[in-house]
C-alpha cells in the first residue's frame, strides 16, 4: 500500500509540473472558473484517456490472461474449500452406507470374547521399513519409513532409495553405513500405505471382541534378510520367542494363536524349529516349547510350497503386471522415471535380498511337475467368464464345465515346465525338445568372454557372455528343479548367498543329522513338524482366481550394456479357454499363490500322521472363493479371495475370530474347499 | 491491487489538477470509477460484438449495463484467493524443491557454525552403542489410543486421542473427555471404554508434531549405533495408579521380560534406564515390584535390579512431589491458565467445550490416580512447616541478574540473601490472601477445617452433569476451608482428603505421602509405598549408580496465593490470586516460584541424590552411588534455534546438548566418576542441610519441625 500511495504523490507533482498552463492560473479563481476549469479537466481527462487507451487496452490484455487465471484457480479453490467445510461439517452417519455389522460386532453379540492371545506374522513386501543410519543423500529421514508408508520419497531421490533399500550382494546383511529396519509394533503392517489395509480390518475386528496391546501382537521382522538372519542381526526370532512367552504368562497361561500370512507362513516354520533347537543356532526353548505355547496356526495364504512369480522376478524383475505394463508402454519403463533402466534396478536390488529365495517353488519335479506331467493337468481356465458374469449361475456350473471342458480342450497347459523359450517349447512333447542337461551349465565359457566395457558389474547378467545366454534360451523348457540350475547359471553369487540359508528339496531321509541345519527349517518338505499333538494347523487361503503359474519367456532384443537378457513374451496368448495369457500360464489360486503350493501341505502332506507330521497335528483347509465387490462403496470388498485383500474377507475373519475365541478346527467346521486341491494332491506322488 | 491497479489510470487523469480541489477531486473519481467500469464494460462487450459482426449478424442493440459492481466485488475475491493458492504453491514447490541441508545452512550464515550434535561428536570421539536403553516416559508426554469407545467415537479406532495433533479436542470436546476420563470408583477403564498406551519408540518421541520429548536423544543414539533392538520405550497408561497398569496391562510384566530379553541379547550387558519427570517414580516402583515376591511383585528375586540395571538416570525426577500437582487436583489450575484465566476472564469458563471448561478438566484430571502421584512427599521434614523452608533465603532477583550479567550474580546473590529480612514462607503453600502468606505464623488465626461439617450441596441440581467433588461440599465446607487460613505440605493432604474424599480414598490405596520410621516395618511391603522414595528402601545392588539430572535457574512453582471465587455455584469455589504480586519475595501472579526446570523444584529432584541416598543411609542400605548433575537454563539465542540447545525447562531438557552427551557417555560405559562426579549450580546440598531427615538406622525417632 506504501508504495502505491508514493505513486500517487509522484503522479500528483508530475501531472502539477505538466498542467501547468491550465490549472495554475485559476487557482485562486472563483467558483466560475472552477466549473470551467471542470470542463477543461474533463477535456484533459479525455485526452489523457484517449492517449492511455490503446496503453491501457493493451495492459488489459495481458492482464485478462494471468486474471483470469487468477480467477479460475481462486474460484476452485474456494468451491474445494467450501466442499472440505461441508464434508467435516458433515455428520458422520449420513456420509457413511449403513454397513453390515463387521464380523466382530456380530460375533461379540454372540458372546465371544478374547481369550487366547494372538500374533500376527507379516509377510513379504507389506512390513514398512525405517532408517536408523544412512548415506548423506538420505538427510532428514531418521526414522522415517523408507518402505511402506507413502512412497513420497521414491519419487524424490529414487536412487539413493534404491541403495538403501539393497542389501550388502556377498553378505545379505546391511551394507556399511547404511541400517534399515522393520518399523515395531502394530503400525508395521497395519496399512501398507495410506488407505490400503494389510492387517487394520482383522486388528479391528479382533479389538472388537476384547483384544488389544497386552493380547495381540505384530511380530515385525526385515522381510528382505534371510529368516536366520533376522536373528543374528536382530535378534527378530528371540524376541518372538520372549513375546510370545509373555503373552503366555500375562493372559492366564493360555496358549497363543498364531496368524501368519504369506511369507510369514514359512517364517513362522522357521521358527516352530528354531525355537525348539538348542543354542547356539537355535532358541533353547527345549522340545515340549510349541505344545506348551501354541494352540493353534492359522496361516493365510501360505506359500509353503514357494511361489513361481518368485522365479520371474529374480529371472527377469518382472511379474505378470509388470510385462503387462512394458508391452503397453515399452520404454517407458527402460529410460525414464528412475533415469535409466528401471528394471535393472530393480532386479539389481531384489536380488540383494535372500527372503525372496525362499519363495522359490520347492520339492522340484514331484510337487510341481515335470516336462509333460503337473499335478493341475487339466485345469480349465474360464477365469475370464467367471469373475464377470453372475456368480451363482457360474457356481452351479462349475462342475459341469468342468468336466466338459477337461475333455474338450486338447492342449492342455503343461505347467510343469516354469520357463520355456518361445511358445512351442512350452507345448510341444518332451522328446522333441532339446535335453536339459545339467552339465551344460558350466561357466567356463562364460568366464573367458568376459565383457568389461560395461563397467561395474550390476547383475550378474553383464558376467554372462552373449553366448552362454544364448544357450540359455536356445528352445529350451525348464522344470522347476532344473531352475534352480539355472539360476545357479545365471546369478551364481546369489544363489551360492542364498542357499546358505535356503534349500529347496525334498528330504529322503528326516533323521539325517544334516537336517538339523538351520537352512531346512523354512522348508516343509525337509523339516519334521515339532511333537505337538494338540495344536492344529490351518491353511486359510483364496480361491478363484488365475495365479501365474508358469512363464514363456524370450530373449530381449536390445543388447545394451545392464540390460536383462530375458523378458517375458507377452504377445502370446492361447485361445479364449487356454491358460496362456500374455505369455504367462495360470492356474487356480489367490493371485500370488497357487493352490497347490498353499494347499498341499495340509491336505495331503501333514494330513494325519506322517514323515513330516510324526506327532499328527490335526490340519484343516479352509478356502475362501473369490467374489469381487459388486460396488465401488465396497472398496476392496469383504469377499475377496487375492491375496492381501483376503485379510478383509469376513468368513476369514471370522474363522479366525472364533479359533481366537477357544473353537477348535472341528468346531469351525473343518475343511472348506472349492478347488481341486485334494484331487491334485492325490496326483502328487510323494512317499510320506 | 485489482482496484489499485485499475484506477491508476483514473488518477493520471484527475491528479492533472491542484492539490486543492481534493475533495472535488474525489468526486470525479468516483465519477470515474463508474466510467471506468462501464469502459471495461463495453470493452468486454465488444468482443462477442465483433465475433457477431465477423458472422455478417446485426450487432444487438447496445445492452443496458450490468450490475458490474457486485460481481466484480466476488471476482476480485476470487482473483484474490487465486493469487493466494498460487503464491501459496509456489512457496510449497521451492519449499520441496530446497535441499534438505537449507535450513541448516542459513542458521549457520547466521549464528556461525553450530556445533555438532553430541551423537556425532561422541561417534567421532570412537564411542558405541554398549549398554541397552530404556526409556520410560513420564506424565503426559506419552500417547494414548483408542481400542474401544462409544459410539461418539465411531472412525477414531486406533487413533491418538491423546498425543498427535489433538484435532478431535476441537471436534467432539466432550465426547473426547468421556473417553480420556477413568472409572471414578475404581480408576480402571469406565464400561466400555478402553484406552491404551501406544507402544513401541514413537509413544513418546514427539508429542505433538514438531514438538520433540524423546526424539532428540533418540536420534543422539543412533548416531553411536543405537537402534530398535537395543533401545525399549516402556510405554505405559499415565493416567492409572502404577500398580494398575500391572493389574490391567501387565505393564510392569512387560517391562520386565523386555529387560530380561535386551540384557540377554546383548550379550549380557545391563540395561541403563532413562526415567524422565513422573516415570522416575514409576521406575522406583518397578524396581520394588519386580523384586517382591509374585502376587503383589514380579517374583524377580532380591538380585534382579543387580543383575540387570546399571544405572538409572533420572531426568527432572519429581522424587518428592510437585507443588503444581497441588494447584492443579485443587482448583484445575497452574501458573500458565492462572494467568490465562486474569487476562481473559470468563473465557477459559465459556467457551470451548461450552460451558466451564476448568470444572471439566478438573473432573477428568481427578480421575486420573498418576496426578496423586506427584503430591508433595514427606510433609514438613521436607517442605517446610508455617515458619520455616529449606528454600528459605533464596531470591528470585537471582535470575533477573543472570539475564544481565552472569559473572556478578554471585556475589549479588549472596549479599541479596544476607540482607534481605523478609524472606518467603515456602512452607505454606497454599495460603489464603497476601497477607497470611507473609504474616508470621504467631498472628494467624487458623479455625480447624478437619471436623467442620460440609453442609448441604445447594449446587448439586443445578450444575448440568460437571460433577466435581465440591458440589458436595457445601457452603460451609468451603467456608472452613478458607478459614483455615494456611497449610502445609502435610495439611495439604488432609485438605485435598477433605475436599475430595473419594478422589483421596481411591489415591491413597496406591501412593502414600509420609516419611517412614522404620523401614522394615512389614507394613511397608505394600506397593503403595513403593513409589515413594522416603518409605522404600533402594534395592541391593551395589554397582548400581543413580543418577539424577535436572534443569535450573528457571522460576518454579512452590507455593500458592489462594482466594474464593466469587461466584460461587457451579464452578471450583477456590483460584489463585493472580493480583497478589511482590517484588521483592517472589510472589508473581498468586505464585511462589524458587529455583527449578519450571515444574518441578530443585529440592524435588535433587535431595534424593544430594542427600537421602548419599552414602549408606537407611534408604539406600547397599550404598548405590548417586550423582547430582544440574543444567543451567539458557534460552535460545534466537528462534531459529527453536527449543534451544541448552535448555534446562523441564521437557525441553530433553534436547539439552550437555544432558544428551552425559546419558550416552553413560550408556556407552561410562561411571558417574568418569562423567565428573556431582555438577551443582543451585543450592541444593545448602538446602538439602537445613532438611532434619533422620538418615541412620538405629534410632528411629521422629524429627519434625
Amino acid at each position: 500500500m506504501a508504495s502505491i500511495l508514493r505513486f500517487r504523490k509522484l503522479y500528483y507533482v508530475e501531472q502539477a509540473v505538466k498542467c501547468s498552463s491550465v490549472g495554475f492560473e485559476s487557482l485562486d479563481q472563483s467558483p466560475k472558473i472552477d466549473q470551467k476549469l471542470d470542463k477543461k479537466e474533463e477535456d484533459v481527462i479525455s485526452a489523457n484517456n484517449l492517449a492511455l487507451g490503446i496503453n491501457k487496452r493493451k495492459r488489459a490484455k495481458e492482464w485478462r490472461c494471468i486474471d483470469s487465471c487468477c480467477w479460475i484457480i481462486g474460484c476452485l479453490c474456494t468451491t474445494w474449500l467450501l466442499l472440505l467445510l461441508l464434508c467435516h461439517c458433515w455428520p458422520v452417519t449420513l456420509l457413511r452406507v449403513p454397513e453390515l455389522p463387521g464380523p466382530g460386532a456380530r460375533l461379540k453379540r454372540e458372546g465371544l470374547t478374547a481369550l487366547h492371545p494372538v500374533v500376527l506374522v507379516p509377510g513379504i513386501v507389506t512390513g514398512g521399513l525405517e532408517l536408523w543410519e544412512g548415506k548423506p543423500c538420505a538427510d532428514g529421514l531418521f526414522r522415517k519409513r523408507l518402505w511402506g508408508g507413502s512412497f513420497t520419497e521414491i519419487f524424490k531421490r529414487p536412487l539413493c532409495l534404491l541403495e538403501h533399500l539393497s542389501l550388502h550382494y556377498e553378505t545379505g546383511l546391511d551394507p556399511p553405513g547404511i541400517r534399515l529396519r522393520a518399523v515395531p509394533g502394530m503400525v508395521a503392517a497395519d496399512y501398507f500405505a495410506p488407505g490400503y489395509f494389510v492387517w487394520a480390518v482383522l486388528i479391528e475386528n479382533l479389538a472388537k471382541i476384547g483384544y488389544e496391546g497386552k493380547n495381540l501382537h505384530m511380530a515385525a521382522y526385515d522381510w528382505r534378510l534371510s529368516f536366520q538372519n533376522t536373528e543374528i542381526r536382530d535378534h527378530a526370532l528371540t524376541r518372538l520367542k520372549t513375546k510370545i512367552e509373555l503373552m503366555y504368562i500375562t493372559n492366564g497361561y493360555k496358549k497363543v494363536v498364531v496368524v501368519p500370512h504369506s511369507m510369514g507362513v514359512i517364517y513362522f516354520l522357521h521358527f516352530l524349529k528354531w525355537v525348539e533347537t538348542p543354542p547356539p543356532i537355535g532358541g533353547s526353548g527345549g522340545p515340549g516349547w510349541c505344545a506348551k505355547h501354541i494352540k493353534a496356526i492359522m496361516n493365510i495364504g501360505p506359500a509353503f510350497l514357494g511361489v513361481p512369480k518368485a522365479v520371474s522376478i529374480l529371472f527377469s524383475a518382472e511379474g505378470k503386471d509388470a510385462s503387462y505394463l512394458r508391452a503397453m508402454a515399452p520404454g517407458v519403463f527402460d529410460s525414464e522415471i528412475l533415469g535409466l533402466q528401471t528394471f535393472e534396478h530393480v532386479l539389481r536390488m531384489s536380488r540383494t535380498w535372500d527372503s525372496i529365495v525362499s519363495l522359490l517353488p520347492k520339492g522340484g519335479d514331484t510337487i510341481w511337475g515335470n516336462m509333460d506331467w503337473s499335478p493341475e493337468e487339466g485345469h480349465v481356465c474360464d477365469f475370464s467368464k467367471k469373475s464377470h458374469s453372475q456368480t451363482s449361475l457360474s457356481d452351479n456350473n462349475v462342475n459341469n464345465s468342468d468336466v466338459k471342458r477337461g475333455f474338450r480342450v486338447k492342449d492342455l497347459a503343461k505347467y510343469g515346465r516354469i520357463i520355456s523359450f518361445g511358445k512351442a517349447a512350452s507345448v510341444l512333447h518332451s522328446s522333441k525338445l532339446p535335453t536339459v542337461d545339467s552339465k551344460e551349465f558350466s561357466r567356463t565359457s562364460a568366464s573367458l568372454n568376459f565383457n568389461i566395457s560395461c563397467g561395474d558389474i550390476w547383475t550378474e547378467y553383464d558376467e554372462m557372455s552373449r553366448q552362454s545366454i544364448q544357450n540359455v534360451a536356445a528352445d529350451k523348457a525348464y522344470t522347476s528343479t532344473a531352475l534352480i540350475d539355472l539360476l545357479r547359471l545365471v546369478a551364481p553369487k546369489m544363489m551360492r548367498r542364498a542357499e546358505a540359508h535356503f534349500s529347496h528339496g525334498i528330504a529322503d531321509n528326516l533323521d539325517d543329522p544334516k537336517y538339523n541345519h538351520y537352512k531346512y527349517w523354512s522348508n516343509p518338505l525337509e523339516t519334521k513338524l515339532p511333537d505337538a499333538p494338540d495344536m492344529e494347523i490351518y491353511c486359510l487361503y483364496g480361491v478363484g482366481l488365475p495365479t501365474e503359474r508358469s512363464y514363456v519367456y524370450k530373449l530381449s532384443p536390445s543388447s545394451r550394456c545392464k540390460s536383462i537378457p530375458y523378458k517375458i513374451d507377452s504377445s502370446i496368448s492361447g485361445e479364449e479357454n487356454s491358460c496362456l495369457r500374455g505369455g504367462v500360464y495360470f492356474a487356480d489360486g489367490d493371485e500370488s499363490v497357487p493352490v497347490l503350493s498353499a494347499g498341499f501341505m495340509c491336505a495331503k502332506g501333514w494330513r494325519g500322521r506322517t514323515r513330516f507330521n510324526p506327532s499328527g497335528i490335526a490340519t484343516y483347509i479352509r478356502e475362501y472363493r473369490h467374489k469381487p465387490p459388486t460396488s465401488l462403496l465396497e472398496g476392496r470388498g469383504i469377499e475377496s479371495g487375492s491375496h492381501v485383500d483376503i485379510m478383509g474377507n469376513s468368513a476369514l475373519i471370522e474363522d479366525i475370530l472364533c479359533v481366537a475365541a477357544g473353537a477348535t478346527g472341528y468346531e469351525i467346521g473343518g475343511d472348506r474347499i472349492h478347488s481341486d486341491i485334494l484331487r491334485m494332491s492325490e496326483r502328487i506322488n510323494l512317499p510320506l | 491491487m485489482s482496484l489499485l491497479r485499475r484506477r491508476k489510470p483514473i488518477n493520471e487523469s484527475s491528479d492533472s489538477k491542484p492539490l486543492l480541489e481534493k475533495e472535488e477531486e474525489q468526486h470525479h473519481q468516483e465519477d470515474h470509477d463508474e466510467d471506468d467500469n462501464d469502459d471495461g464494460n463495453g470493452k468486454n462487450k465488444k468482443t462477442p460484438s465483433k465475433i457477431r459482426k465477423e458472422r455478417g449478424e446485426k450487432p444487438p442493440s447496445p445492452p443496458p449495463p450490468p450490475p458490474q459492481s457486485k460481481w466484480s466485488c466476488l471476482d476480485t475475491c476470487c482473483w484474490f484467493i487465486g493469487c493466494i493458492c498460487i503464491t501459496w504453491w509456489l512457496l510449497l514447490f521451492l519449499y520441496n524443491a530446497m535441499p534438505a541441508s537449507f535450513p541448516q545452512y542459513v542458521t549457520e550464515a547466521i549464528t556461525g557454525p553450530l556445533p555438532d550434535p553430541p551423537g556425532v561428536k561422541l561417534k567421532k570421539e570412537g564411542l558405541e552403542a554398549k549398554h541397552p536403553v530404556v526409556f520410560v516416559p513420564g506424565i503426559v508426554t506419552g500417547g494414548l489410543e483408542l481400542w474401544e469407545g462409544r459410539e461418539c467415537a465411531e472412525g477414531l479406532f486406533r487413533k491418538r486421542l491423546w498425543g498427535g495433533t489433538f484435532g478431535e479436542v476441537y471436534k467432539r470436546p466432550l465426547c473426547w473427555l468421556e473417553h480420556m476420563s477413568l472409572d471414578n470408583e475404581t480408576g480402571l477403564d469406565p464400561c466400555g471404554i478402553r484406552v491404551r498406551p501406544v507402544s513401541g519408540l514413537v509413544a513418546a518421541d514427539y508429542f505433538a508434531p514438531g514438538y520433540f520429548v524423546w526424539a532428540v536423544l533418540i536420534a543422539n543414539l543412533a548416531r553411536i549405533g543405537y537402534e530398535e533392538k537395543n533401545m525399549y520405550m516402556a510405554a505405559y497408561d499415565w493416567r492409572l495408579s502404577f500398580q494398575n497398569t500391572e493389574v490391567r496391562d501387565q505393564t510392569l510384566s512387560r517391562i520386565k521380560s523386555n529387560i530380561e530379553l535386551l540384557v540377554a541379547t546383548n550379550g549380557g550387558r545391563k540395561v541403563v534406564a532413562i526415567p524422565h519427570s513422573m516415570g522416575v517414580l514409576y521406575f522406583l516402583h518397578f524396581m520394588k515390584w519386580v523384586e517382591a515376591p509374585a502376587p503383589m511383585g514380579g517374583g524377580g528375586g532380591p538380585d534382579w535390579c543387580s543383575k540387570h540395571i546399571k544405572a538409572v538416570v533420572n531426568i527432572g525426577g519429581p522424587f518428592l512431589g510437585v507443588p503444581k500437582a497441588i494447584a492443579g487436583l485443587f482448583s484445575a489450575e497452574a501458573k500458565d491458565i492462572a494467568v490465562a484465566r486474569a487476562l481473559a476472564p470468563g473465557f477459559l469458563d465459556n467457551d470451548i467445550f461450552q460451558f466451564q471448561t476448568l470444572q471439566h478438566m478438573m473432573r477428568m484430571s481427578r480421575t486420573w490416580d498418576s496426578t496423586m502421584s506427584m503430591i508433595p512427599r514427606g510433609g514438613d521434614t521436607i517442605w517446610g512447616g508455617l515458619d520455616w523452608s529449606p528454600e528459605e533465603g533464596y531470591s528470585c532477583s537471582k535470575k533477573r541478574e543472570q539475564k544481565n550479567d552472569t559473572q556478578i550474580t554471585d556475589q549479588a546473590g549472596a549479599e541479596n540473601a544476607v540482607c534481605k529480612a523478609r524472606s518467603v514462607n515456602y512452607g505454606r503453600m497454599i495460603s489464603f490472601g497476601k497477607d497470611v502468606a507473609e504474616a508470621p505464623s504467631s498472628e494467624i488465626e487458623r479455625i480447624d477445617f478437619r471436623g467442620a461439617i460440609k453442609g448441604h450441596s445447594a449446587a448439586n441440581t443445578t450444575c448440568r452433569d460437571v460433577w466435581t467433588e465440591y458440589h458436595d461440599m457445601g457452603f460451609a465446607g468451603i467456608k472452613a476451608v478458607a478459614e483455615y487460613k494456611t497449610y502445609t505440605a502435610e495439611s495439604i493432604v488432609d485438605l485435598l482428603h477433605f475436599i475430595a474424599p473419594k478422589m483421596m480414598a481411591r489415591g491413597t490405596a496406591h501412593f502414600s505421602y509420609g516419611i517412614a520410621e522404620n523401614l522394615d516395618d512389614p507394613k511397608y511391603k505394600h506397593y503403595k509405598y513403593w513409589s515413594n522414595p522416603l518409605e522404600t528402601t533402594l534395592p541391593n545392588a551395589p554397582d548400581m549408580e543413580i543418577f539424577s539430572l535436572y534443569g535450573v535457574g528457571l522460576p518454579t512453582e512452590r507455593a500458592y496465593v489462594y482466594k474464593l471465587s466469587p461466584h460461587a455455584e457451579c464452578s471450583i469455589p477456590f483460584k489463585i490470586d493472580t493480583s497478589a504480586d511482590d517484588e521483592d519475595t517472589c510472589l508473581r501472579d498468586g505464585v511462589y516460584s524458587v529455583d527449578g526446570d519450571e515444574t518441578v523444584p530443585v529440592l524435588s529432584a535433587g535431595f534424593m541424590c544430594a542427600k537421602g541416598w548419599r552414602g549408606k543411609t537407611r534408604f539406600n542400605p547397599s550404598g548405590i552411588r548417586t550423582y547430582v548433575r544440574e543444567y543451567n537454563h539458557s534460552p535460545p539465542a534466537n528462534l531459529l534455534e527453536g527449543r534451544g540447545t541448552l535448555s534446562g525447562a523441564h521437557v525441553d531438557i530433553m534436547g539439552n546438548f550437555a544432558l544428551i552427551e552425559d546419558v550416552i557417555r553413560i550408556a556407552a560405559g561410562a561411571s558417574g566418576e568418569e562423567l565428573g562426579g556431582d555438577q551443582v549450580h543451585s543450592d541444593i546440598f545448602n538446602w538439602s542441610e537445613k532438611i532434619k531427615l533422620q538418615l541412620d538406622d538405629d534410632t528411629p525417632a521422629h524429627s519434625s519441625r
